[in-house]
Protein backbone atom coordinates (compact mmCIF):
# COMPACT_ATOMS: atom_id res chain seq x y z
CA UNK A 1 0.00 0.00 0.00
CA UNK A 2 1.53 3.38 -0.94
CA UNK A 3 1.13 5.67 2.26
CA UNK A 4 0.45 9.33 2.21
CA UNK A 5 4.24 10.02 2.61
CA UNK A 6 5.02 7.70 -0.92
CA UNK A 7 2.58 10.43 -2.58
CA UNK A 8 4.01 13.47 -0.80
CA UNK A 9 7.71 12.47 -2.21
CA UNK A 10 6.11 11.07 -5.24
CA UNK A 11 5.62 15.27 -6.31
CA UNK A 12 8.10 16.62 -8.28
CA UNK A 13 10.40 18.07 -5.91
CA UNK A 14 11.99 20.90 -8.01
CA UNK A 15 9.12 22.93 -6.64
CA UNK A 16 9.43 24.37 -2.97
CA UNK A 17 7.60 21.52 -0.55
CA UNK A 18 5.62 24.42 1.17
CA UNK A 19 4.33 25.34 -2.00
CA UNK A 20 2.72 21.82 -1.20
CA UNK A 21 2.15 22.44 1.82
CA UNK A 22 0.18 25.42 0.72
CA UNK A 23 -1.98 22.93 -1.78
CA UNK A 24 -2.43 20.27 0.67
CA UNK A 25 -4.41 22.73 3.14
CA UNK A 26 -6.26 23.97 0.30
CA UNK A 27 -9.90 23.84 0.07
CA UNK A 28 -11.63 23.56 -3.91
CA UNK A 29 -15.38 22.90 -5.24
CA UNK A 30 -16.44 21.88 -8.37
CA UNK A 31 -19.64 22.51 -10.38
CA UNK A 32 -20.98 20.28 -12.36
CA UNK A 33 -18.65 16.65 -13.33
CA UNK A 34 -18.65 16.70 -16.98
CA UNK A 35 -15.90 17.17 -19.18
CA UNK A 36 -14.63 20.28 -17.25
CA UNK A 37 -15.33 19.29 -13.72
CA UNK A 38 -13.98 16.01 -14.02
CA UNK A 39 -10.57 16.88 -15.65
CA UNK A 40 -10.36 19.65 -13.61
CA UNK A 41 -11.21 17.67 -10.44
CA UNK A 42 -8.13 14.90 -11.76
CA UNK A 43 -5.63 17.46 -12.39
CA UNK A 44 -6.16 18.88 -8.71
CA UNK A 45 -5.85 15.53 -6.64
CA UNK A 46 -2.52 15.24 -9.09
CA UNK A 47 -1.30 18.56 -7.94
CA UNK A 48 -1.95 17.23 -4.04
CA UNK A 49 -5.08 19.74 -3.46
CA UNK A 50 -5.80 18.35 -0.11
CA UNK A 51 -9.75 18.77 -0.24
CA UNK A 52 -12.26 18.37 -3.12
CA UNK A 53 -15.81 19.29 -3.02
CA UNK A 54 -17.65 17.58 -6.18
CA UNK A 55 -21.00 18.42 -7.36
CA UNK A 56 -23.14 16.89 -9.70
CA UNK A 57 -27.26 15.40 -9.76
CA UNK A 58 -26.37 12.96 -13.03
CA UNK A 59 -24.52 9.57 -13.65
CA UNK A 60 -22.41 8.54 -16.18
CA UNK A 61 -23.96 7.99 -19.96
CA UNK A 62 -22.00 6.84 -23.06
CA UNK A 63 -22.43 9.61 -24.78
CA UNK A 64 -19.92 11.45 -21.90
CA UNK A 65 -16.90 9.13 -22.88
CA UNK A 66 -15.80 10.89 -25.79
CA UNK A 67 -14.45 14.12 -23.66
CA UNK A 68 -14.88 13.11 -19.70
CA UNK A 69 -12.67 11.38 -17.41
CA UNK A 70 -15.35 8.42 -17.14
CA UNK A 71 -14.72 4.75 -18.42
CA UNK A 72 -17.25 1.63 -19.56
CA UNK A 73 -17.28 0.71 -16.40
CA UNK A 74 -18.53 3.56 -14.80
CA UNK A 75 -22.20 3.80 -16.86
CA UNK A 76 -25.33 4.27 -15.30
CA UNK A 77 -23.36 4.92 -11.89
CA UNK A 78 -23.84 8.89 -10.42
CA UNK A 79 -21.12 11.05 -11.39
CA UNK A 80 -20.22 12.20 -7.59
CA UNK A 81 -19.37 8.32 -6.94
CA UNK A 82 -17.28 7.33 -10.14
CA UNK A 83 -15.22 10.48 -10.13
CA UNK A 84 -14.60 9.81 -6.06
CA UNK A 85 -13.57 6.58 -7.04
CA UNK A 86 -11.43 7.72 -10.06
CA UNK A 87 -10.17 10.08 -7.64
CA UNK A 88 -9.24 7.49 -4.88
CA UNK A 89 -7.60 5.37 -7.58
CA UNK A 90 -4.73 8.74 -8.42
CA UNK A 91 -4.44 9.76 -4.95
CA UNK A 92 -6.02 8.01 -2.07
CA UNK A 93 -5.24 10.56 0.24
CA UNK A 94 -7.17 13.11 -1.18
CA UNK A 95 -10.17 14.05 0.92
CA UNK A 96 -13.33 14.28 -1.31
CA UNK A 97 -16.57 15.05 -0.24
CA UNK A 98 -19.47 15.22 -2.58
CA UNK A 99 -23.18 16.22 -2.81
CA UNK A 100 -25.60 14.37 -5.41
CA UNK A 101 -28.18 17.50 -6.06
CA UNK A 102 -29.08 19.73 -8.55
CA UNK A 103 -27.81 23.01 -8.10
CA UNK A 104 -30.49 26.19 -8.15
CA UNK A 105 -30.60 29.36 -7.39
CA UNK A 106 -32.28 28.73 -4.08
CA UNK A 107 -29.55 26.28 -3.05
CA UNK A 108 -26.42 27.29 -4.68
CA UNK A 109 -25.12 29.59 -1.69
CA UNK A 110 -25.79 26.75 0.90
CA UNK A 111 -23.95 23.96 -1.04
CA UNK A 112 -21.49 26.66 -1.96
CA UNK A 113 -20.77 28.73 0.94
CA UNK A 114 -17.52 28.01 3.07
CA UNK A 115 -15.62 27.20 -0.35
CA UNK A 116 -12.90 30.13 -0.65
CA UNK A 117 -12.84 28.52 -4.52
CA UNK A 118 -15.03 27.53 -6.97
CA UNK A 119 -15.06 26.17 -10.33
CA UNK A 120 -17.90 26.54 -12.51
CA UNK A 121 -17.71 23.39 -14.46
CA UNK A 122 -21.53 23.24 -16.35
CA UNK A 123 -22.81 22.95 -19.94
CA UNK A 124 -25.83 25.34 -19.68
CA UNK A 125 -24.90 28.99 -20.48
CA UNK A 126 -27.80 29.65 -18.34
CA UNK A 127 -26.73 27.49 -15.67
CA UNK A 128 -23.22 29.62 -15.38
CA UNK A 129 -24.48 32.65 -15.15
CA UNK A 130 -27.12 31.50 -12.54
CA UNK A 131 -24.51 29.93 -10.63
CA UNK A 132 -22.09 33.19 -11.19
CA UNK A 133 -24.59 35.63 -10.18
CA UNK A 134 -25.90 33.90 -7.21
CA UNK A 135 -22.34 33.11 -5.88
CA UNK A 136 -21.17 36.61 -5.74
CA UNK A 137 -24.03 38.37 -4.82
CA UNK A 138 -24.00 35.67 -1.82
CA UNK A 139 -21.08 34.07 -1.05
CA UNK A 140 -18.62 36.95 -0.62
CA UNK A 141 -15.32 35.40 -0.08
CA UNK A 142 -15.66 32.73 -3.35
CA UNK A 143 -13.29 33.02 -6.09
CA UNK A 144 -14.99 31.44 -8.93
CA UNK A 145 -13.22 30.27 -11.92
CA UNK A 146 -15.28 29.89 -14.90
CA UNK A 147 -14.86 27.44 -17.64
CA UNK A 148 -16.81 29.73 -21.10
CA UNK A 149 -16.57 28.83 -24.53
CA UNK A 150 -14.55 25.44 -25.30
CA UNK A 151 -16.80 23.96 -28.35
CA UNK A 152 -15.85 22.81 -31.38
CA UNK A 153 -12.73 22.29 -33.22
CA UNK A 154 -11.22 26.31 -33.59
CA UNK A 155 -7.57 27.28 -32.61
CA UNK A 156 -6.67 25.82 -29.17
CA UNK A 157 -4.84 29.10 -28.72
CA UNK A 158 -8.46 30.91 -28.53
CA UNK A 159 -8.81 29.51 -25.14
CA UNK A 160 -7.55 31.86 -22.57
CA UNK A 161 -7.80 32.94 -18.99
CA UNK A 162 -8.82 36.13 -17.59
CA UNK A 163 -9.88 38.30 -14.23
CA UNK A 164 -13.80 39.52 -15.14
CA UNK A 165 -14.00 41.07 -11.55
CA UNK A 166 -12.91 41.11 -8.38
CA UNK A 167 -13.63 37.39 -7.82
CA UNK A 168 -14.32 36.49 -11.25
CA UNK A 169 -11.99 34.24 -13.61
CA UNK A 170 -13.12 33.59 -16.93
CA UNK A 171 -11.77 30.79 -18.84
CA UNK A 172 -12.72 29.77 -22.75
CA UNK A 173 -12.42 31.04 -26.10
CA UNK A 174 -15.70 33.22 -24.70
CA UNK A 175 -17.46 32.36 -28.12
CA UNK A 176 -17.42 29.15 -28.99
CA UNK A 177 -21.83 27.82 -28.23
CA UNK A 178 -22.62 24.14 -28.71
CA UNK A 179 -25.08 23.81 -31.47
CA UNK A 180 -26.07 22.55 -34.72
CA UNK A 181 -22.68 21.47 -36.20
CA UNK A 182 -20.79 22.29 -33.31
CA UNK A 183 -20.22 19.87 -30.34
CA UNK A 184 -17.76 19.12 -27.82
CA UNK A 185 -14.57 17.36 -28.13
CA UNK A 186 -12.13 16.18 -25.74
CA UNK A 187 -9.08 18.18 -27.03
CA UNK A 188 -10.64 21.24 -26.36
CA UNK A 189 -12.52 20.98 -23.27
CA UNK A 190 -9.51 19.60 -21.76
CA UNK A 191 -7.07 23.10 -22.67
CA UNK A 192 -9.93 24.62 -21.01
CA UNK A 193 -10.42 22.16 -17.87
CA UNK A 194 -6.75 22.99 -17.65
CA UNK A 195 -6.69 26.36 -17.70
CA UNK A 196 -9.51 26.32 -14.92
CA UNK A 197 -7.08 23.72 -12.37
CA UNK A 198 -3.99 26.25 -13.16
CA UNK A 199 -5.42 29.11 -12.12
CA UNK A 200 -6.80 27.82 -9.05
CA UNK A 201 -3.72 26.42 -8.23
CA UNK A 202 -2.02 30.04 -8.62
CA UNK A 203 -4.88 31.66 -6.96
CA UNK A 204 -3.98 29.14 -3.79
CA UNK A 205 -0.39 30.07 -4.23
CA UNK A 206 -0.76 33.50 -4.99
CA UNK A 207 -3.23 34.11 -1.68
CA UNK A 208 -0.28 33.20 0.31
CA UNK A 209 2.04 35.77 -1.16
CA UNK A 210 3.98 33.03 -3.67
CA UNK A 211 4.96 35.28 -6.92
CA UNK A 212 5.24 32.76 -9.78
CA UNK B 1 -21.54 54.40 -19.13
CA UNK B 2 -18.16 52.25 -18.92
CA UNK B 3 -19.51 49.07 -20.40
CA UNK B 4 -16.40 46.41 -20.17
CA UNK B 5 -14.46 49.12 -20.81
CA UNK B 6 -16.31 51.12 -23.28
CA UNK B 7 -17.87 54.22 -23.42
CA UNK B 8 -21.28 53.86 -23.94
CA UNK B 9 -24.32 56.63 -24.37
CA UNK B 10 -27.40 55.09 -22.32
CA UNK B 11 -31.02 56.41 -21.81
CA UNK B 12 -30.71 57.85 -17.74
CA UNK B 13 -32.17 55.26 -15.74
CA UNK B 14 -33.11 52.13 -17.86
CA UNK B 15 -33.64 48.95 -16.14
CA UNK B 16 -30.44 46.91 -16.80
CA UNK B 17 -32.91 44.16 -18.40
CA UNK B 18 -33.97 46.80 -20.97
CA UNK B 19 -30.49 47.49 -21.40
CA UNK B 20 -29.59 43.62 -22.26
CA UNK B 21 -32.34 43.71 -24.63
CA UNK B 22 -32.02 46.33 -26.11
CA UNK B 23 -28.21 45.53 -26.69
CA UNK B 24 -29.25 41.84 -28.08
CA UNK B 25 -27.67 40.10 -25.12
CA UNK B 26 -30.21 37.16 -23.60
CA UNK B 27 -30.11 38.27 -20.36
CA UNK B 28 -30.45 34.37 -19.04
CA UNK B 29 -27.10 34.27 -20.05
CA UNK B 30 -25.03 37.06 -18.90
CA UNK B 31 -23.40 38.01 -15.46
CA UNK B 32 -23.30 41.14 -14.74
CA UNK B 33 -21.59 43.55 -12.51
CA UNK B 34 -22.63 47.13 -12.21
CA UNK B 35 -20.38 49.29 -10.31
CA UNK B 36 -18.14 46.80 -8.68
CA UNK B 37 -21.24 44.66 -7.52
CA UNK B 38 -22.69 41.65 -9.11
CA UNK B 39 -26.61 42.14 -9.69
CA UNK B 40 -28.74 39.58 -8.50
CA UNK B 41 -30.37 37.81 -11.13
CA UNK B 42 -33.75 38.59 -9.52
CA UNK B 43 -33.14 42.67 -9.64
CA UNK B 44 -32.46 42.88 -13.75
CA UNK B 45 -35.84 44.37 -13.65
CA UNK B 46 -35.38 47.16 -11.20
CA UNK B 47 -31.52 47.89 -11.26
CA UNK B 48 -31.32 51.64 -13.20
CA UNK B 49 -28.37 52.61 -15.32
CA UNK B 50 -26.80 55.93 -15.46
CA UNK B 51 -24.64 57.34 -17.76
CA UNK B 52 -21.86 58.04 -15.08
CA UNK B 53 -22.20 53.72 -14.20
CA UNK B 54 -19.92 51.23 -14.99
CA UNK B 55 -20.92 48.13 -15.98
CA UNK B 56 -18.94 44.53 -16.58
CA UNK B 57 -21.21 42.21 -18.45
CA UNK B 58 -19.71 38.54 -18.93
CA UNK B 59 -21.92 36.37 -21.92
CA UNK B 60 -21.63 32.71 -21.11
CA UNK B 61 -22.24 30.20 -24.14
CA UNK B 62 -22.86 26.63 -23.80
CA UNK B 63 -20.32 23.95 -23.62
CA UNK B 64 -18.22 21.74 -20.20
Amino acid sequence: MITKEDMKKSLDGRFPIEWYDILNRAEVAIAGLGGLGSHIAVMLARSGIGRLHLVDFDVVDISNLNRQEYDVRHLGIKKTEALTDRLKEINPYVDITSDDIRITPANAAYIFSGYPIVCEAFDKAEEKAMLISALLSECRDTVIVSGNGMAGLGDANGIKTRMAGRRLYICGDESTDIGEGVGLMAPRVSVCAGHQANQVIRIILEKEGIVL
Amino acid sequence: MLVNGEKKDIQDSITLLDYLKNEGYNPERVAVEHNGDIVPKNKYQEELLYQEDTIEIVHFVGGG
